[in-house]
Formats: C-alpha cells, sequence, structure tokens
C-alpha cells in the first residue's frame, strides 16, 4: 500500500489570505499522503486550518483565500489550479465531499432523488430509471429504510442523522476515489454519531475509497482512521499511525491534547491542560508556533521553524525536541498534574454524613403547548397538541457536590435548566431551594435576594457576552444591579478582583469579548456568574463549544472555584466523559425522563438501563483503536409522539411486550435509580 | 473628536469609506446640502422672504449666463423676483428640516414598538404587528393627503403655521412601520441569545435589558434604513408640497418651488422648475448612495477581504 500511487498527495501547500493590513497565512507548507482505502485522519482544534485544507483540495476555498504555493495531486492529475469547469468534473467524480451540517448540505427544494439522480446522471451518463435504480441502491447501501419510498421525499422528511446517511450517498455516487469529510459527525448525537462513523467505515472501505476525515474530536480519529496528521497553526506538526500518535505521541502539542482529553473508561481528579490558547493568523508566533504553551520551549524554538522530521515507521513530527519527549510518556509532559488535587467534593463524597440538600426538586413537568393558532385549529379541526419537555423529574442536589444530567439533544436538559433558575415555569411540580419554593419566592418583593444565590454559566461564549459592552461592565452588570458596591472605585476593583479569580488581569476590564478567544470568553462568563457570591451554578454544556485543551482549563477552574468557595453546581452535558470526570451524581434523561440516576461511581462502574449502557459504548474512545461497537439502533423520536410505554423500548435490545405498554416503575438496583422492566444486573 | 477621527480612519468601515468614491462624495454633496440649508440666511445671496427687497421689475430674468440675465441672480428670478438660488437653498432647509423631524419620529416610535413587539411578544407583539399591516394597506401618499386635508379643514385660519407639523405627521406615520418590523425581527433574534438570558438570571428589569442589552445590538440596520429614509421623506415633502396640500407658497419649500415652475414650464422661463428639480434630486441621491454604501459597509457578509 506505501508503494502504490496515493490517491491524493498534497505537496508543501500554503494558502493565504490577503488582507487589508497585511497577507495570513491560513496554511504554512502542509504535506499529505492518502493512499489507496486508506482512511487519514486530519485532526487540530479550531483554527489550526485543517478545514482549511479540505477546502483548498477540493478547490472550494472562500475568496479572497488562494493558493500560493504547493501543490494538489488526485490520483496522478495536478488538480489545484484548474479551470472552474475542470474542477466540477473532478468534484464528485474524483472526489467526494461530506459537510458537518446535514441540513445545508442538501438542497431543500428538491427531492433526495432528484439531487442523487441528477449528480449520477452528470457524472456517469445513466439514463434516467437507471440513474433511479443507482440512487435507490445507494440509500439501500448507505442504511436508510424504505428507500424505494423515500428517495421521493424532501430533505425535510428525514431525521438529522437520515440526511448524513443521504449526503454520504451524495458524496459516493459517482463512485469517487477519494472522499473529503469535514467534521461528518459533530452535528450529530452520540449514538446517531457512531452510527455515521460505522457507516462511512464500511462504505469506504467495500468500495476502495480513501477517505480523509477531518475532525477534532481525537476518538472519532481513533476509531476510524489507520493514519493521522495533528495539525496546529496552519501546519502538520505530526503525522503517522493512528495507535503510534495516540499512545506515544512524540510533538508536546499533541501529548498535551491527548492528556487533555478526560477518559471517560477511568477516573480522574484533574485534568492536565496547555495553557493558553491556539494563536490568532494575525499574530502568529516567529519559530515554532506552539512555543508560547510549550513546556520545552527555548530560545531555539522561538527563532526557528522546526521541521517535519521523519522518526521512522511512517512517523513525523516538526519539534527541535523530539529527543526529549521521546523519553517521556504521555502524563509526564503535564505540568499540572504535579498539584492534583482531590476536590472537596470528592473527600466530602466519602465521608458518611448525609448533606442537607441545597436544591430540590419534587415531580417538575413542563409541557409546552405547540398547537396551531386557535382559527386555523378551527378551520381544519387540528387538535391542541403539546410537548411534554420535562416529564414528573425528582432529583436532589446535596450542599457543596456537583449533579449532572445526562442526555442527547431533545432529552429536555435545557428545559430543566432554564427552570431550576427561574427562566421558566414548571406545569407541574416545584422546585425547592434550601427549604424555599423557588418560583413563588422569585415572583416575591424579595426575589432579588434569592436570585443572588443562583447563577448560570451557558454554552456559547459568543453569544453569552453582550458585543456591544466592555468586559469591565459585563462583570459589573450585577454587582450594580444588586447593589452588592458603593463606590466606582469599590466597583472597579471589585470587577478586577472577579477577573483575577478565573485567570484573567484586571486590565481587561476595558476591552470587549471579541478581543478574547472563546475560552477567555467563558472565563468572564464565569466572573459575571461569581459577582453575586453564588451558592448554586447551574452549568449548561460550559464546554462544548470550546476545544479540548481549553475546555480541560475551563473544568479545571470550576473545580477550583468549587473548592474554594464551596458551590454546587448543577452540571448539563452530553458528554459522558466530562460527566465522569467531574461530577459526584449522575442523572440520565431520555426524551423528558430521568431513565437513571445514582452516584457517578456506581453508574459508570455498572450501567444499569440499556440506553446508559448504549450510551457509554457508543462514545468513541482514544483507546483502543479501531474497535468495533454496536450503537445504538434507531433515532431519538419525535418528543410529540412519544412511543407508549417505555419511551426507549423501539431502540431498546432488551425489550419485551411489556415494556410497549406499560410505563416502567422507579427500582433500585445496587444503589441505582433506574427506570426500566429488564435493567441489567438483577 | 480627534480621537474617534482617528478610530473612524483605522476601522474597516472607515477604509472602506475612503476606497469608495461613490461614498465620499455623496457624503461630500449631502455635507454641502445640509450646511447650505441650515446657514441659508448668512449663504444665500439674497433674503427671498423680504418682501421690502423684492422687485417685480426683476421678476423672472433668467440665469447669469443667458442673455439678458444679471450677474446679481445666479440662477435667476421667479415671477416675484425672488433669486432661484436663495430660494433653492430656502426650500432645501424646508425640506430637510421636513425629511430629518419625521424620520427621527418614525425611528422613535419604530424602534419602542419594534422592542415591544419582539421583546414582550404575546398580546403586544399581535397587536402592534397588526397596526403594522393596516398602515402598509394604504399608500403613503394617501395617509399623507388625508391628514393634511383633515387638518386643513379642522384649522383653516392655522394651517399655515400647522403646516410643518401637518406634513411631519403624514410622512412619519406610515414612515415608522418599517423600523418596528426590523426592530421586531432583530429583537426576536437578540432576545434569545445567552446574554439576554444571562441578564435576566441577573434580575435585571425588563425595559433595562430591551433599551440597554437589546437596543445597542439591533441599532445598525436602523442608522441605515433612516438614511435612505430621509431621502424617501424629503421626496414625499416634495409630492405633497407639489400637489398643494404641503407648505404654502410664502415660505416655499423645494416641492412648491417646483410646482410654481410648473406654470411657467411651457412659457419658456424653465429656470423657474429646472434649478429646484435639480437640487431635490442631487440631495435625494446623493442621501441615497450614501444609505446604499452604509447598508454594504456595515454587513460583514458583503465586506471583502481587502
Amino acid at each position: 500500500m506505501t508503494m502504490s500511487l496515493p490517491i491524493l498527495e498534497v505537496k508543501d501547500l500554503v494558502v493565504e489570505f490577503p488582507q487589508r493590513r497585511g497577507i495570513l497565512r491560513a496554511l504554512d507548507g502542509v504535506s499529505l499522503r492518502v493512499g489507496p482505502g486508506e482512511i487519514l485522519g486530519l485532526v487540530g482544534e479550531s483554527g489550526a486550518g485543517k478545514s482549511m485544507t479540505g477546502s483548498a483540495v477540493i478547490g472550494l476555498l472562500d475568496p479572497p483565500g488562494r493558493i500560493t504555493s504547493g501543490e494538489v495531486w488526485v490520483r496522478g492529475r495536478r488538480i489545484d489550479g484548474l479551470a472552474e469547469a475542470e474542477m466540477c468534473q473532478v468534484r464528485g467524480k474524483e472526489i467526494g465531499a461530506v459537510f458537518q451540517d446535514p441540513l445545508t448540505a442538501l438542497n431543500p427544494l428538491y427531492t433526495v432523488g432528484q439531487q442523487l439522480i441528477e449528480t449520477i446522471q452528470t457524472h456517469l451518463g445513466l439514463s434516467a430509471t437507471q440513474a433511479r435504480q443507482e440512487a435507490i441502491a445507494l440509500l439501500v447501501e448507505t442504511g436508510i429504510p424504505a428507500a424505494e419510498q423515500r428517495i421521493d421525499q424532501y430533505p425535510h422528511q428525514f431525521s438529522g442523522g437520515m440526511r448524513q446517511r443521504v449526503v454520504i450517498a451524495l458524496a459516493l455516487c459517482a463512485r469517487p476515489q477519494l472522499v473529503v469529510a469535514d467534521e461528518p459527525t459533530t452535528a450529530l448525537d452520540v449514538s446517531i454519531q457512531a452510527q455515521i462513523i460505522g457507516l462511512l467505515k464500511r462504505v469506504c472501505k467495500e468500495r476502495g475509497a480513501a477517505v480523509l476525515l477531518i475532525t477534532h474530536d481525537m476518538g472519532v480519529i481513533a476509531e476510524t482512521c489507520d493514519r493521522v496528521a495533528v495539525m496546529y497553526s496552519g501546519r502538520v506538526v505530526e503525522e503517522g499511525p493512528v495507535a503510534q500518535v495516540i499512545q506515544a505521541p512524540r510533538h508536546p502539542y499533541t501529548a498535551g491534547l491527548m492528556a487533555a482529553i478526560p477518559d471517560i473508561d477511568q477516573e480522574t481528579h484533574r485534568l492536565a491542560h496547555i495553557p493558553g490558547s491556539m494563536p490568532r493568523l494575525d499574530a502568529l508566533p516567529l519559530g515554532c508556533g506552539f512555543h508560547p504553551r510549550c513546556a520545552f520551549a527555548d530560545d531555539q524554538c522561538r527563532s526557528g521553524r522546526p521541521p517535519l522530521t521523519d522518526l521512522g515507521g511512517r512517523t513525523a513530527a516538526a519539534c527541535w525536541h523530539l529527543d526529549a519527549t521521546g523519553q517521556q510518556s504521555k502524563p509526564a509532559f503535564a505540568g499540572s498534574q504535579s498539584f492534583m488535587v482531590t476536590p472537596a467534593s470528592r473527600v466530602a463524597a466519602d465521608s458518611p454524613e448525609v448533606l442537607a440538600p441545597l436544591v430540590e426538586v419534587r415531580g417538575l413537568s413542563r409541557t409546552f403547548d405547540v398547537s396551531d393558532p386557535w382559527l386555523s385549529r378551527m378551520l381544519s379541526g387540528g387538535k391542541r397538541r403539546h410537548l411534554r419537555a420535562v416529564q414528573e423529574v425528582s432529583l436532589s442536589i446535596p450542599k457543596g457536590k456537583t449533579f449532572a444530567l445526562v442526555g442527547e439533544s431533545g432529552c429536555g436538559k435545557s428545559t430543566m435548566a432554564r427552570m431550576l433558575v427561574g427562566l421558566d415555569h414548571p406545569t407541574q411540580g416545584e422546585v425547592r431551594f434550601d427549604g424555599e419554593p423557588l418560583h413563588s419566592a422569585l415572583a416575591s418583593a424579595q426575589s432579588m435576594a434569592l436570585r443572588q444565590r443562583l447563577q448560570m454559566i451557558f454554552q456559547d461564549p459568543f453569544a453569552s457576552l453582550n458585543p456591544r459592552w466592555t468586559v469591565g461592565d459585563i462583570v459589573a452588570e450585577p454587582l450594580l444591579e444588586h447593589r452588592l458596591v458603593g463606590s466606582r472605585a469599590e466597583l472597579s476593583a471589585q470587577v478586577g478582583d472577579l477577573l483575577t479569580s478565573v485567570g484573567l488581569a484586571a486590565k481587561d476590564q476595558q476591552k470587549y469579548p471579541h478581543q478574547f478567544s472563546g475560552g477567555q470568553r467563558q472565563r468572564i462568563s464565569i466572573a459575571r456568574a461569581l459577582a453575586t457570591r453564588p451558592e448554586f451554578l447551574v452549568c449548561d454544556e460550559p464546554t462544548s463549544a470550546l476545544d479540548v485543551s481549553v475546555q480541560a482549563q475551563v473544568l479545571n477552574l470550576m473545580q477550583d472555584l468549587q473548592r474554594d468557595r464551596g458551590l454546587t453546581y448543577l452540571f448539563i452535558s452530553h458528554n459522558l466523559a466530562i460527566v465522569r470526570h467531574l461530577s459526584d451524581e449522575v442523572a440520565v434523561m431520555y426524551l423528558g425522563r430521568i431513565v437513571e440516576k445514582g452516584p457517578t461511581k456506581k453508574i459508570f462502574a455498572a450501567p444499569r438501563h440499556p440506553y446508559t449502557r448504549l450510551l457509554m459504548d457508543a462514545i468513541p474512545r482514544t483507546s483502543g483503536t479501531n474497535r468495533d461497537r454496536a450503537p445504538i439502533q434507531g433515532e431519538v423520536p419525535n418528543p410529540l409522539a412519544p412511543p407508549s410505554g417505555c419511551a426507549f423500548h423501539p431502540r431498546c435490545p432488551r425489550a419485551t411486550e411489556i415494556c410497549a405498554t406499560v410505563d416502567p416503575e422507579v427500582k433500585v438496583v445496587g444503589g441505582v435509580e433506574v427506570a426500566c422492566h429488564w435493567p441489567h444486573g438483577l | 473628536m480627534i480621537h474617534w477621527l482617528k478610530r473612524f480612519t483605522e476601522s474597516d468601515v472607515g477604509a472602506s469609506f475612503f476606497s469608495s468614491p461613490v461614498a465620499w462624495i455623496s457624503f461630500l454633496v449631502t455635507i454641502a446640502c445640509v450646511f447650505g440649508a441650515a446657514f441659508s440666511p448668512w449663504v444665500a445671496p439674497h433674503n427671498p422672504f423680504d418682501l421690502a427687497t423684492l422687485d417685480l421689475s426683476d421678476a423672472r430674468l433668467p440665469p447669469a449666463w443667458v442673455e439678458g440675465g444679471r450677474a446679481a441672480y445666479l440662477l435667476g428670478t421667479d415671477d416675484q423676483g425672488r433669486d432661484m438660488l436663495s430660494a433653492i437653498l430656502y426650500g432645501m432647509r424646508i425640506s430637510l428640516a421636513v425629511g430629518f423631524a419625521s424620520v427621527l419620529l418614525s425611528v422613535l416610535i419604530g424602534v419602542v414598538m419594534g422592542l415591544l413587539a419582539g421583546y414582550l411578544g404575546g398580546w403586544l407583539d399581535v397587536f402592534f404587528m397588526r397596526l403594522c399591516d393596516v398602515m402598509l394597506s394604504f399608500p403613503a401618499i394617501l395617509i399623507a393627503l388625508l391628514i393634511a386635508g383633515v387638518g386643513r379643514a379642522l384649522f383653516p385660519e392655522a394651517h399655515e403655521s400647522l403646516a410643518f407639523g401637518v406634513l411631519v405627521i403624514s410622512i412619519t406615520l406610515p414612515g415608522w412601520v418599517q423600523y418596528a418590523r426590523t426592530v421586531r425581527a432583530s429583537t426576536l433574534v437578540e432576545s434569545r441569545k445567552e446574554y439576554v438570558m444571562a441578564a435576566q438570571v441577573i434580575g435585571v428589569a425588563s425595559h433595562r435589558i430591551m433599551f440597554r442589552h437589546v437596543l445597542p445590538n439591533v441599532v445598525g440596520p436602523i442608522l441605515v434604513l433612516a438614511t435612505i429614509h430621509v431621502a424617501t421623506a424629503i421626496i414625499t415633502e416634495a409630492t405633497l408640497s407639489f400637489l398643494g396640500v404641503g407648505v404654502p407658497p410664502t415660505s416655499p419649500s423645494l416641492g412648491t418651488l417646483i410646482r410654481i415652475g410648473n406654470d411657467y414650464l411651457f412659457s419658456g422661463e424653465w429656470w423657474i422648475i429646472v434649478f429646484p428639480g435639480l437640487a431635490l434630486m442631487v440631495l435625494a441621491v446623493a442621501v441615497n448612495l450614501l444609505g446604499d454604501w452604509m447598508r454594504d459597509a456595515f454587513n460583514p457578509r458583503l465586506r471583502s477581504g481587502r
């Protein structure tokens, strides 16, 4: 395989963006080779240039970006600099592309069949009936049930996972030798992600197509790829066989990245993190792009750019200190491990005393009325429709602990978050905060005193800070609203203290949010939430928009703050590995209900509900490369028409007749509450 | 001021301004018009409203460069011996005043309604938006004629002093709708963003969230709309004055001047209509081009890399 002609060869590719203030170099000498039937993973954090490499290969760079030097070869033919008309022939025929968002990759005005048939006819010159047969065969191959009927449906009639299958079918329909897949699973839920990874792998192997898989997720890379190239700041810093790069990384960046990923199969107390964040394109450091964040950096790194050095065994890395890095195993990189601390909550968890709950939720339900307007209902005879976003959820969160809510999109976890901070009102049930009924207290005249005690951290650091306000004003707002400061000088001092406590500088007050990176913005968001000295913080996916190395920084910060200030967290996430790392107790939600709830240790050691078990299995792991797994079948049902009985039964491998008719009672199995007729281990 | 100018010249919008001749030429023309109009008593060579200086023997003189013209009356005189150039400058003053006043009022009403409708929603939203639909179902000119007519019928004597107010109201009434709709749409988007949720969790009162958080983030498109609307408002004012329901001939606006000139269109005194018409056109085109440039410059998606 090594000797044969590569399907894709990229040589010293440079992509530049002319700007008013000079030229930004987005890619700087990227070289890649993908052999026949090989899957090459391109991994890196946002801004590393991985998507740019994909766009450059398929000739779809956003203007004014352009290839200024280097070559792109596909099956022995040079394709950079081809005229647009010729490039159109290459795209589709030679290269198929799969993009991140299956919603925008398909034209909503044409049926799935029309789009497939058009592409097939353009590139293969088949007749209309032949092309239709071919399209149906493709849909069957990509695992779409009832393909003969569904081919005449429009994209909106397909669910997210099904749409991504159609996009894959579309990419493969002209039988290309190369597929460029840019974050093909990022927009999908974990259970669907596993199905799509499996599909992509199987179909490409069967057809012998080479794949360039671009993703930020090391787990996906580990499970899918043969080889991997790690990118940083527009350069490839390390390349090699997947197992080699993951288990014995040679570049300090790769090593740090691997150490920063929380491991779902192990208990960790503290994550290693790489300080700082990826440099912006307009402020690239001289020499090695990674040196400002690197523990090994010396004068050579600051002045000279390290070449990609061949290390034998088809591995290469770009670092001046490969001798030193080779000596060390991966955790040794992580300097922060030296002051590893057991969080206060963990210590308390082992002590026998039962802590009083700070937050108690009793039979909480939230139903949204999604009916048509009354006039339309009268005219067309439609009925009222209700969406039961949260159903009879009960939980209690002890003081100083972290309680995690886990589930896929649409399971009701964000509605729970909104209700717990009073942004939404429950239809039924109540929330008690420190013994007081929360929602009636928030409606009373003394609500401000209660509001001080609970705050929220949001998911999107780009939307959670008002872009027109300075950072100082943003952090000062809660202090002013709650009249916590007397004078202007005191305000400025307090804001400065808050910013310092989250690892920013007091002088950052004058800056605007757009001058900060994603991780720094999330720190500002945390500083604002801490301003009123709250006891309870609701964190709605606080790290899902962040890169792995930055995510570790934010998670560590949250742990430190919990230890120092005795905070209680409700942590909402879809990422089970983070939940295991951070939480004391966990509840798994499915379609608005809690299906399993208990201490994190017990649930991760032995999940009882089949859904929890399958969800854990579906997560791509960096250990155990090329692992085969049994993904959860099907997709999350429409919450407007939930299945009868146990909502999970259509996807459950253990389901029997009773599951389809009778709603399961909550049982206690091995110290864990589980709502299932046939839990594991009973 | 200098600091602000410096920031403008260094910003992307500033760069786009200086690299686009259309932008700075239309800006200079607009500024010249506004300046000439605002300071017309000092800039204009004559005072066309001072009856003492008018002499009917100077009536209908052609422009200075045409045979029979006089250097004192550069663009000629009208039927009452008023200097055309001065009349245009004074007329532009009224046109611009009506334009700015009605746009300001439209923006005020539209922004407040849009914010309330978008942020609070519910029946208020339904009510305001249906109100918009009703306003849009009448042609603007018809509403203006109706108000001007009713105003004249109610206060027959006071008409002249009320004329300005009636004009402003009749242009504002159909004008605020576009702002209300734009602001409502942007507010719907903004109020679902997390920074608004964060303010709600802190316990910030609704009116402060609307005006301190949401407003600064929806005001951009409003500035662009308003600039283009000034040109439209000036033309609407001219139309109304031309039809005889605007300001009275004793203090003529550009539209009134055009109406007066219309009577002389076929009798050879072309300058009485051509110059006010030209002035109106230049002003409207300049403001429109400026607005067009602003719309493109403030839209990051249309902003190219260079």
